[in-house]
């Protein structure tokens, strides 16, 4: 499967500039300063939620088995290769909502207009220029990355590694006779 | 990124890819890491003022349209703006403040390094203070206007003196009507925090409103009393040729660069630069001389007075150094890159912070207190000359240097008008009565990374001559305007229309007159009431055909400036746009509702030629409204015609 969105949650900040950058790459002048007075008012793909005082991005998983594809009753929502992203097609969209009550993470939504489900197109036509979907780009902090599922999990498995020998440094270095040696 | 989409001044593009080539960053460099900026603080919706926030409203519509306090977008963006003003006003006033206390310093006491250097101005500015001047000396009169003007900044009671001495009768009515003549000048600005403190004010036209009465206080007020008595105190400005551009800098000599904005100091530094002593000092170190340039207001100031090179404007300030050849960057206040600091670390040059509100790591601190102007300064100097020896390498000078004539004030331009012995503002307001100049313009401002440096100021200055716009421009922009050769006299006859070359010619003006520095913009306010004094153009500023800009403008002292400008009852025009579009009412108010309440407006526009046009065709409309563009009819005089004819 081709690269998708992971969030580091330790570093979202909340600040919601994600949202913003969303909507803003979804609007018809991509431009914020026109953008404010669009009709209807752009709509953001992604969305923070709060968890206690944390907060969490969420936006399509682009499931592998995805649900709202099986249920989906005109074929609307579809991949256009196995390694494409899980898109929506406007023109067969019947604004059903049948996708909303089986996705699992409640990212889509109805367009401002009534007329067809939205959520999340991993930002395709930037990703076909060669930038990163816009919420990765306006990331402050880095929590959002555009990674390939392997690259993540290798990420983790080394930042285990590092843990566990760390570990077992500071274990060994505070082994009961070093103690009383000290 | 290319170094032409980053400046289209030449000599800051050798430096910029010099810096690129030496790893080194700069502003442009910092502001693509910034990208892309957070939306919520370019709309203004973001609310930092107590701890039950921070909070920030959806601009789209999808999130809280409320606060925890309940305050909304319009609430929210309104106070945000006026904090902005708050912040321009207090930069710019307490500067006049500054020299307010070192003018009192110099009435007071004859030992000090100060004196009145302009005797006739302090009469006049005097008189229109209310002070007698009949029979009396010059330190009598200094020492009382010194203390009026002073307790300018807090006087209990009452409003500002120059708010009802300097604008005109008719400006002055609309102000009371509206609410806001400005009192005091700091409490204005103390009103405005208190306004805008959790749980006051959340009516967005009513905290505007305080925005425009300290910015008044500011314009007519703070900025006025800096301009006022810097010319008196330092001299005031006649027109003066100058070189500007990173090429004034000097391999062979030792160059000191001030920076920032208040000429105490600076004026100071121009006095001992130039002692046998300090230069034979030089020479002794090798140096062929010292060479003083300035950059931003401070080089502004001492350029407007003595004709001191002028090595950049703001986003020139790291190229500056870059250079190699500066030994000391001298800097006092506002507009200084706390940058400075650790790029001087790379070079020979040392920074030196010289006021006690300004200090930067990686700065070395001489503070300057005006009872010991003369000692610091050469302290100063003499630090730079002992620097001369520790210059590694020859340096990178860029060569392109540009000359012009700056010093225009509103007191010598009636002399260039009218000549030595009519001096009139009659030839100007007769040549935009007969169309030969459409009317003025005020391009002004600072530089900002989001528009390609300088070019925001030429493009639009250029269609704004070429359209017989007469400009005047203060602080970066005049910078930007004479780097591009737009002061030279020549300029008249390669860049404007047919009416204003031919005013420019038989009058000897360039077609951009350089009037000063930012706090200078007051001079603008006050060529504008003499206009109307001088009638023909209609009783108030928001009837003249005029507009002001600032193409590059990033701090808070140009919103303070804009407000007063608009609340003076001129359209003004500005590239980036108020962070305020977030709040849609608050946004519709100050570029439509409030034209009826103050005869001004803001517009927002960043391509540059555009605006210039936007500002054109506001002019035309002004003229339009006095009747001036209508062909006067020709009439034929019988006998009893002349008879009735009064004399003048």
């Amino acid at each position: 499967m081709a690269k998708a969105i992971f969030v580091d949650i330790d570093k979202c900040l909340a600040c919601k500039g994600c949202e913003i950058a969303c909507a803003l790459a979804h609007s018809q002048s991509g431009i914020l300063e026109e953008a404010i007075s669009e009709h209807p008012k752009p709509q953001s793909r992604i969305a923070v939620e709060a968890a206690g005082e944390l907060g969490v991005p969420l936006q399509c998983r682009h499931c592998e088995d995805a649900p709202c594809i099986t249920v989906c009753p005109t074929k609307a929502i579809g991949r256009n290769t196995p390694e494409s992203p899980v898109l929506i097609d406007n023109d067969l969209c019947i604004g059903c909502r049948f996708c909303i009550a089986v996705c699992p993470f409640g990212v889509i939504e109805l367009s401002r207009d009534n007329k067809v489900m939205i959520k999340c197109d991993l930002c395709i036509k930037r990703i076909k220029k060669q930038s990163k979907p816009a919420c990765v780009e306006a990331c402050p902090t880095g929590a959002l990355m555009l990674i390939d599922e392997h690259d993540w999990a290798a990420g983790k498995r080394r930042k285990a590694a590092r843990e566990l020998i760390e570990s077992v440094l500071y274990n060994t270095k505070t082994k009961p006779e070093d103690n009383a040696r000290a | 990124m290319a170094p032409e989409k980053r400046s289209s001044d030449e000599a800051a593009q050798e430096m910029i890819s010099q810096m690129a080539d030496a790893g080194q960053e700069n502003a442009w460099d910092r502001f693509e890491a910034q990208l892309p900026q957070c939306g919520f603080g370019k709309l203004g919706v973001c609310c930092r003022i107590c701890a039950m926030g921070p909070c920030r409203i959806s601009p789209f519509g999808e999130g809280p349209k409320a606060g925890v306090c309940g305050a909304d977008a319009e609430t929210i963006a309104a106070r945000n703006l006026v904090r902005m003003i708050a912040g321009g006003a207090a930069a710019h006033s307490d500067h006049g403040r500054d020299v307010a206390h070192t003018f009192k310093m110099a009435a007071e006491n004859d030992t000090c390094d100060y004196m009145i250097k302009d005797e006739l101005k302090l009469r006049e500015v005097a008189a229109r203070y209310g002070i007698s001047v009949e029979g009396r000396n010059t330190k009598e009169i200094a020492a009382d206007l010194s203390d009026v003007m002073l307790s300018e900044f807090g006087k209990p009671d009452g409003t500002l003196i120059s708010a009802a001495a300097y604008p005109p009768p008719a400006r002055q009515k609309v102000w009371e009507e509206f609410g806001v003549t400005p009192r005091s000048i700091d409490r204005e600005i103390v009103e405005i925090m208190h306004r805008t403190h959790m749980g006051v004010g959340a009516d967005y036209k009513n905290i505007v409103k305080q925005g425009i009465r300290a910015s008044l206080a500011d314009g007519w007020g703070g900025s006025l009393i800096a301009t006022e008595i810097s010319d008196i105190l330092f001299g005031s400005p006649w027109p003066i040729r100058f070189g500007v551009n990173l090429g004034v800098l000097d391999a062979k000599q030792v160059n000191i660069i001030v920076h920032g904005h208040e000429p105490a100091l600076s004026d100071i530094i121009v006095a001992v630069s130039q002692e046998p002593e300090l230069v034979k000092m030089a020479e002794d170190k090798g140096a062929t001389g010292i060479n003083l340039s300035g950059i931003c207001c401070t080089a502004n100031e001492i350029l407007m007075r003595h004709g001191i090179p002028v090595a950049g404007n703001f986003l020139q300030q790291e190229l500056a150094i870059m250079t190699g050849v500066v030994e000391v960057m001298l800097v006092d206040v506002q507009c200084i890159m706390p940058a400075l600091g650790s790029l001087s670390s790379c070079f020979h040059t040392k920074v030196i912070t010289t006021s006690p509100k300004c200090k930067i790591e990686g700065a070395e601190h001489i503070e300057f207190h005006e009872d010991r102007a003369m000692e610091t300064a050469r302290e100063i100097v003499t630090l730079a000359i002992d620097n001369f020896a520790n210059r590694k390498g020859k340096g990178a000078i860029p060569k392109a240097t540009e000359r012009g004539i700056a010093g225009f004030t509103s007191e010598n331009i009636f002399h260039h008008l009218g000549g030595r012995f009519r001096a009139s503002y009659r030839p100007l307001n007769d040549n935009i009565i007969n169309g030969r100049i459409r009317g003025a313009a005020g391009v002004v401002g600072c530089n900002n990374p989001k528009q390609v440096h300088d070019y925001g100021h030429l493009a639009m200055i250029k269609e704004l001559i070429k359209n017989d716009i007469l400009v005047v421009s203060t602080g970066c922009s005049a910078i930007a305007a004479g780097k591009a050769g737009l002061m030279r006299p020549d300029a008249a006859a390669k860049y404007c229309g047919p009416g204003l070359c031919e005013v420019c010619e038989t009058v000897g003006i360039p077609p951009v007159l350089h009037v000063g520095s930012c706090v200078d913009n007051s001079r603008i306010l006050t060529i504008l009431s003499n206009v109307v004094a001088e009638g023909g153009l209609g009783e108030d500023i928001s009837e003249l055909p005029v507009a002001g800009a600032a193409p590059e403008w990033m701090s808070e002292k140009a919103v303070s400036i804009g407000m007063y400008f608009v609340a003076s009852g001129v359209f003004t025009i500005i590239a980036e746009p108020l962070p305020v579009l977030g709040a849609e009412n608050l946004t519709r108010y100050l570029t439509e509702g409030i034209e009826k309440d103050l005869g001004g407006k803001w517009a927002f526009e960043k391509d540059p030629a555009k605006a210039a046009h936007m500002m054109i065709e506001h002019i035309e409309s002004k003229r339009d409204a006095l009747g001036i563009n209508k062909a006067a009819e020709r009439k034929l005089y019988d006998m009893e015609d002349r008879r009735a004819l009064a004399v003048e």
